[in-house]
């Protein structure tokens, strides 16, 4: 053959792409289950309790349901615009899982193996871009569907994750003055041996929650999606499973940036007052996996208790919190990060 | 062949394969969504060259930020192919002969190129994977604001006045 491929490591790392797929799906959709579990203990209901036990195989049912209905493409649609808005939104929310360190290294069949799909050095960067493209499967099926307030969401959608790009963006810069890498792994590492991050960039980390609460479209934040404004937002038109991608996205997504933040700002897998050295890899491995998923879920859970706290922001005030407000305060924090930095190298 | 020569050869027909799409398609949104193709493709280049930074600069600038902008205007104007303004015969004549120019230009600078090679001899190969380091993080950081911090602070300095001038634009009615 011409070819000269490592077929183990591709094998190796498809298995780890879709075990971390896989993961990513089953939380999602345990999310919703769980959405609906901590709105009901928030206004003192029962919340899902028929189908299964506590209602657990809920999302199961609502699974099966959306594969169910009608498949609906509207007349006017741009049809092949609108069958690619929902596969963006999904592929963009899987996308970020690549650079992200799951866990420590393990030992399987004689083969020492990465928990990570790409160590690249420039891991946060590539979470950026991909949060940045993650505008495009709103945009999209907003414009396809062909419907005005559709596209008046799309571009609310747009432009409200365009302006907190900015915000997000500075309070990483932030956190690189004190990390000096851009390679996640290189960063939980680091935390791993001193502190967290957390106790360098509080105000960083602020910024940072609040610019994913948006980045997710998450109530405050949900004005692509108010109902009692646009109907149903960009997905207005959308039935069956394509909606379910849409609603799905939005799970992985705040799946996703608790993992991130958890890995910026947490210590990623790392467990505190634990030494790792004293157990076998494996084991320890292990430990940080579970330490991480505690973490992601942890805010993902402060995510559902934010949703059922916080009424939605008006338009005008969320661009004013956006620009005048975090922006701001993002570009203070970074500079007087880096005048500390510069003194203490010194 | 190994694997970075077959990417090297699907990327670029993809890059031009949309590059021609972003011009032959009718619908002015799917022009766009070509050329974010195009981006896309050319990325790829950049990750072939080592150059990790510039990939990822390039999908967060051109695609997720200049492209945004353009599928914006593009939905808000909602244009048709019958609402296409039809242009001059003059104008696609003079639009015929400046890309003609053009590539007789490129023609041009890439046989100077492919001379000086094989004067200086070197290997001749189509890409360099994990070799080139110019394009790391750190060595542009130290390119940029080192040999190049003046041309590089007079940029951001045209940026903000390209920044306040559309502003005032955007202000002229009140």
């Amino acid at each position: 053959m011409l070819l000269t491929i490592d077929w183990l490591l591709i094998i190796e790392k498809l298995v780890l792409i879709v075990v971390v797929v896989l993961v990513a799906l089953g939380i999602a959709m345990y999310s919703t289950w769980a959405e609906r579990k901590v709105a009901a203990v928030m206004q003192d209901r029962k919340g899902p309790t028929r189908a299964g036990p506590f209602g657990l195989l809920q999302p199961v049912a609502d699974g099966i349901k959306l594969f169910f209905k009608e498949e609906i493409i509207p007349n006017t649609s741009n049809k092949f615009l609108f069958v690619l808005g929902p596969m963006l939104a999904m592929m963009t929310a899987m996308l970020t899982s690549a650079v992200i360190p799951w866990g420590n290294k393990i030992e399987l069949f004689g083969r020492t193996i990465d928990l990570q799909i790409a160590d690249v050095n420039i891991g946060i960067l590539f979470i950026f871009g991909v949060v940045s493209l993650g505008v495009y499967g709103i945009m999209i099926g907003g414009w396809a569907s062909n419907n005005k307030f559709s596209l008046m969401a799309a571009i609310r959608g747009a432009s409200q994750m365009i302006s907190y790009e900015l915000a997000m963006g500075i309070a990483i810069i932030a956190l690189m003055f004190i990390t000096g890498t851009l390679s996640l792994k290189g960063i939980v590492e680091q935390q791993m041996n001193h502190t967290w991050n957390i106790i360098y960039q509080p105000i960083g980390f602020l910024v940072f929650f609040v610019c994913a609460l948006a980045e997710c479209n998450r109530t405050p934040f949900d004005l692509p999606e108010a109902e009692n404004e646009l109907n149903f937002g960009y997905h207005q038109e959308y039935s069956s499973m394509k909606l379910g991608f849409y609603l799905f996205a939005e799970y992985i997504n705040m799946f996703i940036s608790g993992v991130v933040m958890a890995t910026l700002f947490f210590g990623g897998y790392d467990l505190p007052f634990l030494n790792e050295a004293t157990l076998s890899p494996n084991i320890a491995a292990l430990i940080g996996v579970l330490a991480l998923f505690g973490k992601a879920i942890f805010f993902v859970l402060v995510f559902m208790w934010i949703r059922w706290t916080i009424p939605r922001f008006r338009y005008d005030q969320l661009m004013n919190l956006g620009w005048k407000g975090l922006l701001p305060l993002a570009l203070v924090n970074m500079l007087v990060t880096a005048a500390v930095v510069l003194w203490l190298n010194k | 062949m190994n694997v970075t020569e077959i990417l090297f050869w699907i990327l670029s027909a993809l890059a031009i394969g949309s590059a021609l799409m972003v011009l032959l398609s009718k619908n002015p949104v799917h022009s766009v969504l070509w050329l974010i193709m195009v981006f896309f493709a050319i990325s790829g280049h950049y990750i072939l060259l080592n150059a990790q930074f510039l990939f990822i600069v390039n999908l967060i600038v051109y695609a997720g930020a200049i492209m945004v902008l353009f599928l914006f205007v593009i939905m808000l104007m909602n244009l048709n192919t019958d609402t296409e303004p039809q242009k001059n015969k003059w104008l696609r004549l003079a639009g015929v002969v400046a890309g003609g120019c053009l590539m007789l230009v490129f023609v041009a600078a890439f046989r100077e190129a492919e001379i000086q090679r094989q004067q200086a001899n070197a290997a001749v190969r189509l890409v360099q994977m994990g070799e080139g380091n110019i394009g790391l993080i750190e060595n542009l950081g130290k390119a940029l604001f080192h040999e190049y911090v003046l041309p590089f602070e007079i940029s951001s300095v045209l940026f903000l006045s390209a920044m306040v001038g559309a502003v005032v634009i955007g202000k002229k009615g009140d």
